[in-house]
């Protein structure tokens, strides 16, 4: 099966932190890494090859430097990467962004299942997978959480929802978003650095892909960032300090003044 | 005419204000001055606001609507269920959306897709719908994909609304981006602020961004409906008024013609989820600071004692110690109960963009400087594990 893993370049976000006196965001140091809910997706995929043979192809939308998430995701045995980037695709949103892969997953031609994270560190969305899969015209199932059963044209899938989880069977091919409880990605190996190393990246732009530019891009974009600003911050209480005995006393006693208990 | 940004080396004195604002990153500093990374500008123009000189001009290509905006009319809510029941953030979005399409002097519309549901038609009015669509039928029972999002796209493009609003739910985030890639509109997940820029009708959607730390609001100008996923727990359910007097109506699918490629095979219960924290008035969460696993005994026994759910930070579940139905936080679950007890945890961004609306906040830690100590109601500075048996000691000679 030829299975693709679509990946996002994102900022460390543990390391986003405000700046106290400016409040705004402190970009320094903040090193870019793959999106951590990509990485599940990335184990998935691999693990499927290892199952029922092919390969893996992994892609991603950004700038040149987002070559270096491609080159460790094809260390954890992803077998081929692509690029897709374009200056006609910077400012995409979730549409645009969908649109991109999409048309560049139409040129790769036959494919069995796609994986992606289910959302992305940085914007949080969880929109791009589960477009792509429509404008591909093949069936999704987000938030997959275990694959039970891979047939010859069907995959029997765990779907995690808010009070358990749903069996879902879909047709191959078919798009999955999962999340972090589906496995525990693998350490690189070193026959797998080496891989890293020496993997051609192949590179697609807007005019390989046969995109129309006006769907790409911040053109492309039905949605536009407005405005940026630091969220009100609730202002501090009362501390309470010394033994604990007193503490327990103390808040229970401002519990029943405010009868909250 | 292309947009534009240009800094003006002569006018720049390099302070790095716009840098630090510049939520995509596309300014740096060189030899002093600042300069735009084309590639990243997305031309917000925070950077032309905040820049102290007025060194930054920006000028934004006018673009023709991609829609005669004017066929567009009336705020949708789509009225999620799950195995039957409507989800409680419907009633929220409700209220929400009567007060947008007040504000808009249009009707509000609430969209009903299930099987046994027409019965439930009646409550979406008696919470402020006005009309109501529903789409009963037993191959609809169960949330899929394909079928639900044919039928809202279907529905869309047959009547036109301006805004369609959506629970930010595993089932809305799932299939509304499918709705909104189908209908080329723009769709903005979850929202916390929802507004109505009178002059141009825009729906200015506020949401968080990189994890928390700033909020964008986010426009859809050119294309409609303008749809948006919301937060659970951010807007007020709507009241109840018996009897109030709506439009129901009944639609018809075509069972052979529905695209519908996935199967529903069934649904196991996670027994431990048997709370909803996103339902519960009083939450007892616990961290990293707890130590060990064993630790969320004691956090069971206070919640349990208290009536409310166990709540966890993302390193707790990170660490295996507790299932992730208990997460809170920007990866977890939204929560704003009455009281939100805070053990052990710190308090990264991350996790107070899930809590923060909570009506009180109580921390338990050691670290008096840390950002949920900081901004708590009740900060209890000590040992966790001698202030909490403390408290229970307490609460039981009530």
């Amino acid at each position: 099966m030829h299975i693709l893993v679509c990946i996002k370049q994102v900022p460390g976000t543990t390391n986003v932190q405000i700046d106290p006196e400016k409040g705004t965001l402190k970009r320094e140091g903040v090193e870019a890494i793959i999106n951590p809910f990509d990485e599940y997706a990335i184990e998935e995929a691999v693990r499927l090859k290892e199952k029922v043979g092919g390969k893996v192809t992994v892609i991603t939308m950004g700038p040149p430097q987002a070559e270096s998430a491609l080159r460790q995701a094809i260390s954890v045995g992803c077998d081929e990467a692509i690029l897709v980037g374009d200056r006609a695709f910077a400012g995409a949103d979730t549409w645009a962004t969908s649109y991109a892969i999409s048309t560049a997953i139409k040129t790769i031609g036959d494919f069995g299942v796609i994986f992606c994270g289910k959302q992305a560190t940085d914007g949080d969305t969880a929109q791009v997978g589960p477009s792509v899969a429509e404008m591909l015209n093949i069936p999704h199932v987000a938030y997959v959480r275990k694959i039970e059963e891979v047939g010859e044209n069907s995959i029997k899938v765990q779907r995690m929802m808010e009070d358990g989880y749903d069996l879902i069977e879909a047709p191959v091919p078919c798009l999955l978003t999962v999340v972090k409880e589906i496995n525990t990605p693998r350490i690189p190996s070193l026959k797998g650095k080496m891989a890293a190393k020496k993997a051609v990246i192949k590179q697609l732009n807007a005019q390989a892909i046969n995109a129309d530019i006006k769907q790409t891009g911040l053109a492309g974009s039905p949605t536009q960032v407005k405005k940026i600003f630091t969220p009100p911050q609730r202002k501090g209480g009362q501390m309470f300090e010394g033994e604990a005995q007193d503490i327990a006393v103390q808040l229970v006693q401002k519990l029943k003044e405010n009868r909250l208990i | 005419m292309a947009n534009k940004i240009v800094i003006s080396a002569d006018k720049c004195v390099g302070c790095g204000v716009c840098e630090t604002t510049c939520p995509f990153g596309a300014i740096s500093l060189k030899d002093g001055k600042a300069v735009v990374d084309m590639e990243k500008c997305r031309f917000c123009g925070s950077c032309v606001d905040v820049c102290g000189v007025k060194a930054i001009t920006m000028q934004k290509e006018e673009v023709k609507d991609a829609v005669d905006k004017s066929l567009y009319s009336g705020v949708w809510v789509y009225a999620e269920q799950r195995h039957g029941e409507i989800s409680s953030v419907v009633y929220e979005l409700l209220n929400k959306g009567a007060e947008l399409a007040k504000s808009l002097n249009v009707s509000l519309s609430a969209i009903l897709i299930g099987s046994n549901i027409s019965s439930k038609a009646q409550d979406l009015i008696n919470r402020g719908a006005d009309k109501v669509y529903v789409y009963d039928d037993p191959i609809l029972a169960e949330f899929q994909d394909d079928p639900y999002s044919c039928i809202l796209a279907d529905l869309i493009e047959e009547e036109k609304p301006e805004i369609v609003l959506m629970g930010a739910t595993n089932i809305g985030r799932s299939f509304a981006s499918r709705v909104a890639a189908k209908i080329y509109t723009g769709l903005t997940a979850d929202c916390m602020a929802l507004e109505i820029d009178q002059e141009t009708r825009n729906l200015m959607q506020t949401r968080p961004a990189f994890g928390g730390n700033i909020m964008a609001t986010i426009l859809t100008p050119r294309h409609r409906p303008q749809m948006a996923t919301v937060r659970y727990k951010v807007f007020k359910e709507a009241p109840v008024q018996e009897g109030r007097k709506g439009e129901i109506i009944n639609k018809t699918i075509n069972a052979q013609t529905i695209i519908n490629r996935t199967k529903f095979l069934g649904f196991f219960k996670d027994s431990s989820a048997d709370v909803n924290i996103s339902d519960a008035d009083i939450i007892v969460s616990g961290g990293r600071g707890l130590g060990n696993p064993e630790g969320f005994k004691l956090i069971r026994e206070l919640a349990d004692l208290l009536g409310g759910a166990v709540g966890a930070s993302r390193a707790a579940v990170d660490s295996d110690w507790i299932a992730y139905s208990h997460q809170v936080g920007q990866t977890g679950r939204t929560v704003a109960p009455k009281i939100y007890i805070a053990c052990g945890i710190s308090g990264q961004i991350q996790h107070m963009v899930g809590m923060s609306s909570s009506d009180i906040i109580i921390a338990i830690n050691k670290d008096k400087d840390c950002p949920m100590m900081q901004t708590a109601t009740y900060s209890l500075a000590g040992d966790l594990y001698e202030i909490i048996p403390a408290i229970i000691n307490e609460i039981k000679k009530i």
